[in-house]
């Protein structure tokens, strides 16, 4: 069973240096998407391993359990959507070497994020996905490309830097109470006697440097200039997954520091965070230009909202969030994929200069609207399912005012987006009225992906089967309860 | 050795640190700037050491063969190579002048101090005694990324930040486990890697590595 933990990394690895070393045009095509279905089959194959409870390690830096196999499948499922979808047209320039052996080590470094046990190793494969996807923010070297490129690059090592200070912090605690560990299982379950005043340092320097790679506000300025600089399908799995990854590492940290210091700490850094999130995104979609950028302020809304549901806890909210994590990212990565087609064909990701879509390039709409529906919250997208149980789930906990200012900035935020959508969908171009009446019937790339992940984020609202077993179990493993 | 000699051996260190990171923000040289942080780069390697050599821990002089080879050559090397690429010898015009940001610093210094309290108190000796010393670093770094604005400027802060994270490390836990050890420094090497080529980039499109010419990408 060892085998099946390390069998993700191990492939993504693999992948990534036969690419690198034989460079052959199917290895440069298809290596990200065989890596994705790899991963995605082996945190199915994890999932239905763990679900009656149970829990995989190896080698004793490496340990699956719920948490992990659900995550696991997430990074596959995005990945997979993302990689797929942004095939490129058989028309299209070659991929480059360079960029399928990064994706693919990309995919490999939040596996590992993911399956680690030690938080130590945590944090490397975190700081790993930022060394990996700086040279893909970068990828078309033009001058705005380098700029975010940078500020990518400085403020994620920066952040991520700060969670190290926290972690050395969280293992002198360790070291003061007599056994110095970084393993998570052993922070949690040990009955280590944590000195409180180190660990409430530890924490709020852990979380926020976690929060900096998760794009929390306020530092999240780094987030709408890369991820709408990088490729479509490197946009797709920031957006969708890397930063989902990041807050699964705050996840981890809460269940280490809450057992000590109780929720109220974390409870308040999380909440701040989530409500200025939500409002920074809601300020900045209303007025928006660009189609990527507005598509990554809306990851800092789900981000926001995610932090919140951390803050209110308990078994229902984090449920609830993991099942958002999915959601989004699905709904997420298939809009920047579509975002990818729109600008190969319309030469253009301006809002304004997107006119019509849906009367003349119909096979780029419909998926650009069901992704849209699905990322608004409309049902039956199950996005509509998580959001009610986290606003009820604040209300149980006694935090009806965050909820309610929150329900406020959602509001606003949907009317944000529905109204940039409806333009460029359905608004009349009175320029070029001769253009409308161009059908073009082709969809740019191949629709099965998009169908799939819409089609999975539409059902598993309601039709959960063994998913919801997992949620729970993952859940109470963060909260503590049976 | 001696607690007493080992007490002065960590404390001579300590100020070296402090000493070299009150330099870096004070001189605008940038070859000067690489040197001082070679320097900082042996000065922390030193101190893993005089613990290794205290506590007789061999796993921990290896850490600090490791230390001193990345921090003390290697990274000064790469960012000589990439001071040259980009043809700049100082940092013209910060953003703060060298007067207030020593007066800054004297009160990051104090904050540094008020913040180690808690260890302090907790765990008096020589070695917890320096760690507002790693506070002091870490708030330095962060003070030279936010007012300075040539690439290399920036590289040295970030590179500040991370030494005083490795020194609060050392001092509080004799550093963290040696797998996390050696996954963090590679990571810190291939950052600093790929700035440079970023950096490199950068001045090839825009004709210089200022970054506050970097304004392309706003809302």
């Amino acid at each position: 069973m060892t085998v099946l933990v390390l069998f993700p990394l191990v492939a993504c690895l693999a992948l990534a240096v036969s690419t690198a070393y034989w460079r052959t045009p199917i290895l440069c095509r298809f290596s990200g998407l065989i890596a994705a279905a790899t991963v995605t089959v082996s945190g199915i194959a994890l999932s239905g391993v763990v679900l009656n409870g149970s829990t995989l390690t190896a080698g004793g830096l490496l340990r699956v359990d719920a948490l992990s196999a659900f995550m696991l499948t997430v990074v596959g499922a995005v990945g997979l959507t993302a990689t797929w979808g942004g095939l490129p047209t058989r028309s299209a320039p070659a991929t480059s070497w360079t960029y399928s052996a990064l994706v693919t080590l990309f995919l490999g470094a939040m596996s590992l994020a993911v399956l680690s046990d030690n938080l130590g190793v945590l944090w490397i494969a975190v700081e790993a996905t930022t060394i990996a996807t700086a040279f893909l923010v970068g990828h078309h070297g033009t001058r705005r490309s380098l700029e975010a490129a940078w500020k990518y690059v400085v403020l994620g090592s920066v952040g991520v830097a700060i969670a190290f200070l926290g972690l050395v912090l969280l293992y002198a605690a360790t070291v003061a109470a007599g056994r110095p560990t970084l393993s998570w299982i052993v922070l949690t379950q040990g009955h280590l006697p944590l000195d409180p005043s180190l660990l409430k340092v530890a924490g709020a320097l852990a979380v926020l440097g976690f929060a900096t790679k998760a794009g929390l506000a306020p530092m999240h300025s780094w987030l709408p200039d890369a991820h709408s600089q990088a490729p479509a399908p490197v946009s797709g799995l920031m957006s969708g997954v890397l930063l989902s990854v990041a807050f699964y590492a705050i996840l981890r940290v809460q269940a280490v520091v809450n057992p000590v210091l109780g929720p109220g700490l974390m409870r308040g850094l999380l909440l701040t965070a989530g409500l200025l999130s939500l409002a920074v995104a809601a300020g900045l979609i209303i007025a928006q230009r660009d189609l990527k950028r507005m598509l990554a302020y809306s990851s800092i809304e789900h981000m926001g909202l995610l932090a919140l549901a951390a803050a209110i806890g308990g078994t229902l909210a984090i449920a609830a969030a993991l099942l958002h994590v999915l959601g989004h990212g699905l709904a997420k990565s298939s809009l920047f994929v579509v975002s990818g087609r729109i600008l190969a064909v319309e030469g253009t990701t301006q809002i304004a200069g997107i006119r019509g879509l849906l009367t003349r390039r119909p096979a780029v709409a419909v998926p650009y609207l069901a992704g849209m529906a699905a990322l608004l919250g409309l049902p039956p997208f199950s996005l509509f399912f998580s959001e009610v149980a986290i606003v009820i789930a604040g209300f149980q906990a006694g935090l009806g005012w965050a909820m309610a200012v929150a329900v406020g900035l959602l509001l606003v935020l949907f009317a944000g987006l529905a109204r940039h959508s409806a333009n460029m969908t359905l608004g009349q171009d009175s320029a070029t009225p001769a253009d409308l009446t161009r059908l073009d019937p082709t969809p740019h790339g191949p629709q099965l992906p998009l169908l799939l992940a819409l089609g999975v984020t539409a059902v598993i609202g309601f039709a959960t089967g063994p998913l919801s077993t997992l949620l729970t179990q993952a859940a109470s493993l963060l909260v503590g309860a049976p | 050795m001696s607690a007493s000699l080992f007490d002065q051996l960590i404390s001579l260190s300590a100020g070296v640190l402090l000493l070299t990171s009150v330099l870096l923000v004070w001189k605008r040289s940038l070859i000067a700037a690489v040197r001082l942080l070679a320097l900082q780069g042996a000065a922390l390697a030193a101190m893993v050491a005089v613990i290794g050599v205290f506590e007789s821990d061999l796993e921990l002089l290896a850490v600090a063969g490791l230390v001193l080879l990345l921090k003390g050559f290697v990274l000064p090397f790469v960012l000589d190579r990439s001071r040259v690429r980009t043809g700049a010898v100082r940092e013209e015009t910060p953003l703060m002048n060298t007067t207030s940001s020593l007066l800054v610093l004297s009160l990051l210094t104090m904050l540094a101090y008020l913040v180690s309290q808690p260890w302090l108190a907790l765990d008096p000796g020589p070695t917890t005694a320096a760690v507002p010393v790693g506070i002091s670093l870490v708030l330095y770094g962060f003070l030279i990324l936010t007012t300075r604005r040539h690439a290399i400027s920036q590289l040295v802060g970030f590179l500040v930040l991370d030494n005083g994270i490795a020194t609060v490390a050392f001092l509080t836990s004799g550093g963290v486990p040696f797998v996390v050890e050696l996954g963090a420094s590679l990571d810190v090497l291939l950052v600093v890697l790929i700035l440079r080529v970023l950096g490199g980039r950068i001045t090839d499109e825009f004709g210089g590595a200022y970054l506050d010419e970097l304004t392309e990408l706003r809302d």
